[in-house]
Parts: structure tokens; sequence; C-alpha cells
């Protein structure tokens, strides 16, 4: 569904009806549906940076108000005032969304902060790249979070490229889940691209959280199928067409296929099945979105504040 | 209402206490508010008062980390908690920038009004006492300059009182800036519960009619220096205390001009862009036809703040120097 839905995104992407920057999950999607997986639906918060489609998809949100937000219409999830990069669905708990690489990190500590003030058992799942994890705000919500005993994951998914600068050109470490070790934060690099297996690490670490209420630390391998964000056309500036070919092998939808294949847990018939199935929703979802109408001028005043408009006219 | 006589300091503190025990989701964070009681000792008595007599976690000393500390109170806003967070100066906010302009000035806009961030921002901004460059800058216009904040500088310890309550209970972000300067002025303040200064509301703190001083914070007592000495050589000054930049109540700065025909915006900020010449260009834009002289600026020095008492209180404008523009107005 994801993967679907990315491609249809990049489809219209190229029809000119999303604008600005937008960033697809595909080839990461493991991460995201086996990491939720581990949540509890509505209680647990997440929130990521900017590629965040797939998030509030696994999340229960409405993809037709996600899509049509991506698109920038009034049927969106912020009235089209969000675009790609700032998805939330506050009510399902997804946080956003977030376009400055590592500004996010801290407000994930946050929403965390929120939870233990109340003494509520909310863990909270904070994402955010291999880039961002040079940022020297994340570093102090390292710290913070270690502090004061947040129960906050942060996830470094490491898919080998900060936009178009590789690992070992940006990180004097490459090995990022050593970032939480001088806090004290339990740390561990984990797989990424195998669904089942990211399910069941989730589990583990999203319950030692809830119960000890302290801060984790995992690194995520997975990889960017695509570029970093649909605008970047020169993807081989960074990295050759052989190392895509051979990362696709990881694929992880493709991994999860064989699987249910060799251990004959679903036919070849069922699971074409429930691609035409996803391929027809998806185009449901286009042509819902696609229809809902554009923002009136007016509504750009609607939102600058809760209880005011701003002052009007140019 | 009961009334009795406060410092501007005493008068934040006893709103900021009545604004905590009011309600659970308030709570205090910055740079050594807690066990040192804050640096300007706004905050003072307090962690004892909620941390340790009541063990309730309440007043939070951070590490001297602005941008992460901001983050973590607006991630904290978004789901409901109202974080007063304390900047030891306003010049450390400029760390802070990337959450507060980036992030939550942005947030209610981003999520199409699915979160507000109910959390205040204060601390000293201006000149306090040979504190030299990099910690006596005035941003309130910076930040006033962005759509999402409400920014206010109030000049009273009514004000202070009144308006910081104000600000506890907005659900937008609010940059709350106190010159230093001002912290020990005494005046007398109603107190209660629900005494409350909504934001958006100029008020005329001495009425005259040949000439509109209009200013914000601690000038607004050079001005009514000024207004002092004009009236001993005949010439009657009205006082507008600007009191809330964003929102701004233009009506109140334009009612004053449209009287006295004359005006001179005193701020503290660096002369060049700070936000008196947003409030001169208003009054040039709309009020002209009822002007008989040009808008008059006094602003700081176009300088970074120098150590030296002596280069310091060259850059701050003072009563002279509003003399000084009175007397070019003709």
């Amino acid at each position: 569904m994801i993967r679907r839905f990315e491609d249809k995104c990049n489809i219209a992407y190229r029809q000119g009806l999303v604008g600005g920057y937008m960033h697809v999950y595909i080839g990461m999607e493991a991460t995201a549906v086996g990491w939720n997986a581990a949540l509890k639906p509505g209680w647990d918060y997440v929130i990521t940076a900017y590629r965040d489609h797939a998030q509030p998809l696994i999340m229960g949100s409405d993809p037709v108000k996600v899509m049509a937000e991506i698109m920038g219409r009034s049927g969106g999830y912020s009235f089209g005032k969000g675009g790609s990069m700032h998805i939330y669905d506050i009510e399902n708990c997804f946080f956003g969304g977030w376009g400055i690489v590592g500004g996010h990190t801290p407000l994930g500590a946050g929403l965390a902060f929120a939870a233990k003030y109340r003494k509520e058992d909310r863990v909270t799942i904070c994402y955010l790249g291999d880039g961002a994890s040079n940022a020297g705000v994340f570093f102090e919500s390292l710290n913070m979070a270690a502090l004061w005993d947040l129960p906050v994951i942060f996830i470094i998914e490491n898919n080998e490229f900060a936009m178009g600068t590789r690992l070992e050109y940006h990180a004097a470490d490459t090995q990022l889940y050593k970032r939480g070790e001088p806090f004290g934060i339990k740390s561990e690099r984990l797989d990424g691209m195998d669904v089942l297996q990211v399910k069941a690490d989730a589990e583990r670490i999203v319950n030692w959280v809830r119960e000890n209420q302290k801060p984790y630390l995992v690194e995520v391998m997975n990889y960017r199928f695509a570029g970093h964000g649909a605008a970047d056309n020169d993807r081989q500036l960074y990295r050759t067409k052989e190392e895509e070919d051979e990362n696709t092998k990881r694929d992880p939808i493709a991994r999860l296929e064989k699987y249910l294949t060799e251990n004959n847990l679903m036919t070849a018939e069922k699971m074409e099945a429930i691609n035409v199935e996803i391929e027809e929703r998806v185009e449901a979802i286009y042509e819902e979105a696609v229809n809902s109408p554009h923002p009136e001028p007016h509504e750009v005043y609607a939102h600058v504040y809760s209880d005011m408009e701003p002052e009007k006219g140019h | 209402m009961p009334t009795q006589e406060l410092s501007y300091r005493d008068a934040l503190r006893m709103a900021l206490v009545e604004e905590i025990d009011r309600d659970q989701n308030v709570f205090v964070m910055g740079e050594d508010i807690g066990r040192y009681q804050g640096t300007f000792r706004v905050t003072e008595g307090l962690f004892q008062k909620y941390n340790v007599e009541q063990n309730d976690w309440r007043i939070i000393d951070t590490p001297i980390v602005e941008p992460g500390f901001t983050g973590i109170a607006i991630g904290a806003a978004m789901t409901g908690l109202r974080p007063v967070v304390e900047m030891m100066t306003m010049s450390f906010s400029i760390l802070a920038l990337d959450q507060i302009i980036n992030h939550a000035a942005k947030i209610h806009y981003m999520t199409g009004g699915q979160s507000t961030v109910p959390m205040v921002i204060r601390g000293p901004g201006g000149a306090a006492k040979q504190l030299s460059a990099q910690h006596s800058h005035s941003l309130e216009g910076w930040y006033a300059h962005c759509p999402g904040l409400k920014v206010v500088a109030p000049a009273t310890p009514q004000d202070a009182y009144s308006m910081f309550k104000q600000a506890v209970r907005d659900d937008n972000p609010v940059i709350f800036t106190e010159n230093p300067g001002l912290y020990t002025i005494k005046g007398e303040v109603t107190t209660g519960p629900d005494v409350l200064q909504p934001f958006g509301k100029a008020q005329v703190l001495r009425e005259g009619k040949d000439l509109s001083l209009v200013a914000y914070s601690r000038m607004v007592h050079v001005c009514l220096e000024v207004a002092d000495r004009l009236a001993e050589v005949g010439i009657s000054a009205e006082v507008v205390d600007v009191r809330s930049l964003l929102p701004l109540d233009t009506e109140t700065i334009y009612q004053s001009v449209r009287k006295t025909n004359r005006a001179i915006v005193v701020y503290e900020d660096w002369k060049s862009g700070g936000f008196g010449a947003e409030i001169a260009s208003r009054i040039s834009e709309d009020c002209f036809d009822d002007l008989d002289a040009p808008v008059g600026r006094v602003g700081g020095l176009n300088v970074p703040m120098p150590y030296s008492r002596v280069l310091e209180l060259e850059c701050i404008p003072n009563a002279d120097d509003v003399m000084a523009a009175v007397r070019k107005l003709g």
C-alpha cells in the first residue's frame, strides 16, 4: 500500500499535481510498518521529519486526506497549507511532518516529556535520518531525554545518504547507534528491511521503554530506493546504478512476498489479488484527492493564530 | 479587587505562581531557574515551594541548551501542556530561533489548526548594565516580524502581572520581553485570579495635546520623563504605551496622532529596521494628512553594545535624545 501510494505520488509530481519538495519512503517501508506494529494505536506518539507519507497511512489516517494534502488541496489534513513535508494527524497521535533536518528531535523528546509529566505510559517514537544524527539539537535532546528519563525511542533511519552526501562523507563515526552511548542511553543497530524482524525488535524495545521509562536509541539500516526528493534527478552523482541494483535485492516487500510463498502462508493468486486491490484503492484515493478543490484565497489567513486573524492585505 | 505596591519583578513572580497554582499544565523551564532561583530572581523560591515542598515537578532546571529545551517545550505544548520558558536573557533566544520561528510559530498553520502551541517565552530583553555585546539585544522587533507569534513588552508592574497571566492562558506562542531595567520599578498593582490584560491594546499613560510620544517597555518611562520636562516649557506631550507589538493596536496610536498632529517613536532596539521603524512607517502611511511634521524616531545606536558604561549609555536612548528629537520637529 505504501509502495503503491508513493509510486502514485511520484506520478502526481511528474504530472505537476504536486509542487515543492516531496520525499517518498520507497524501499524503507519495513521500518515504519514494523515499528508501528509495536505501538498502541491512538495512544503512543510518532513524529518524523519530511519523509512523512508512510507513518500516517499506517497509523490509521485517511489516505485521501494525506494525498490531498500532498497535492495542496483543501481536502488535506492541513487544508493544503502543509504539503508533502508537513502531514499531521494529531488525533491519531501522528505529530508530523517537519522540514528542518534535526529540528524536530527535541519536539519528539517534548512529546515524551509531556507523557512523563502527566504520568501516562505513552511511548514516543521519533524518527530521524542519518543526516539529522549530526545535528547539535539532536545531541541536546539525547542529553535531556537521558537526564529526565523520557520514554522516547529515537530511530535513526540510516538509509546511507544525507540528501546527496554519503554517510562516510558526513559522519565522523558511521556507527550512528553510538550516538546514544555517551548519554548512557541503551543503543542498538538493527535491520530495517525485514519487516518481521523489525516488528520483533520493535516490540521488545517498545515494551522495555514503556516498562522502564527511559529513552532508547536505534540505528535502523535501510535504503532509500528513490532519490532524496522528487526533485533529485541526479542520483548517479552520489551512487552507482550497480549499487542501486544490488540494494534493490534487499527490497522489503519482495522479501516478505518470498517469505510468504516459501512458507506456504499465501498463494500467488491471493498475493496477486491483494496487489490488484491495493492498486485499485490507490487509484480511488488519487481520484478523490485530485478532485478535492484548491483552497479559496481567503483561507490564507486561517490558522495563523488560534484566536485571531493576522493583519490582512499586502 | 486587592491592590498593592509591587516591583515589576514581584508582580511577574506573583502572576507566575498564581498561574502555576491555577493550572496543572503550567510548568516553568530554563537555565538556573530552580535551585539557583533565576539569574534575575523572577523564579525566586519556586523550586522550594513546588519541587521540594509539594514534590511536584513544576520548576525544571535545564542544561544550557536553548534550542533543545525550547524544542522540548514546544513538543510538550503540542500535547496541551503550557510551558513557560525562561531565557536567561533574550539574547540567548537567538540560539533557539529555529525552534521559535521554524517550529513554534508555524505549527498551528502547518497543522491546519489541529495543534496549538500554548507556550510563553519570557526573559530580560535589552541592555542591563555593562553586559556588553552578546547579552544586551532587543529582539522584540525580530519576533514581531514573524506571523504566528504574539509579542508583548509591558512597561509597568500592573502590565507585567496582568499581561503575563494573559500570556500563560493564550493558546499561541507568546514572546514576553522584560527590559532588565524594569525589574526594580514599583507601582500599584491590582491583583486577582482573572485580572488579565488582553493583547493588542495600547494605553495612553499621559494625556497631552501637542505631541505624541510612542514607546514600549522601558522607553515608556523615558518618554514620561520627557513629558515632564516638556510640561515645564509649556509643551503638552501625550505618552502612548504600545505594550503589545503583535498584535499591534494602531488605532490608539493613530487617535493620539490625530489629536496632537506630531509623533516621535522611541525604542531601545537598533534604530535601523527596529520595530519603532514599523510604527513610524504606519503613522506616516495612515495619518499623513494629520501630521504637521514628519514622524520622528529615536532608537538605539546602530552598533554592537559596548562594555564601557560611558559608551553603553551613549547607545541607549535617553530623555536628552528624545528632547533633541522634539526640537527637531520644530
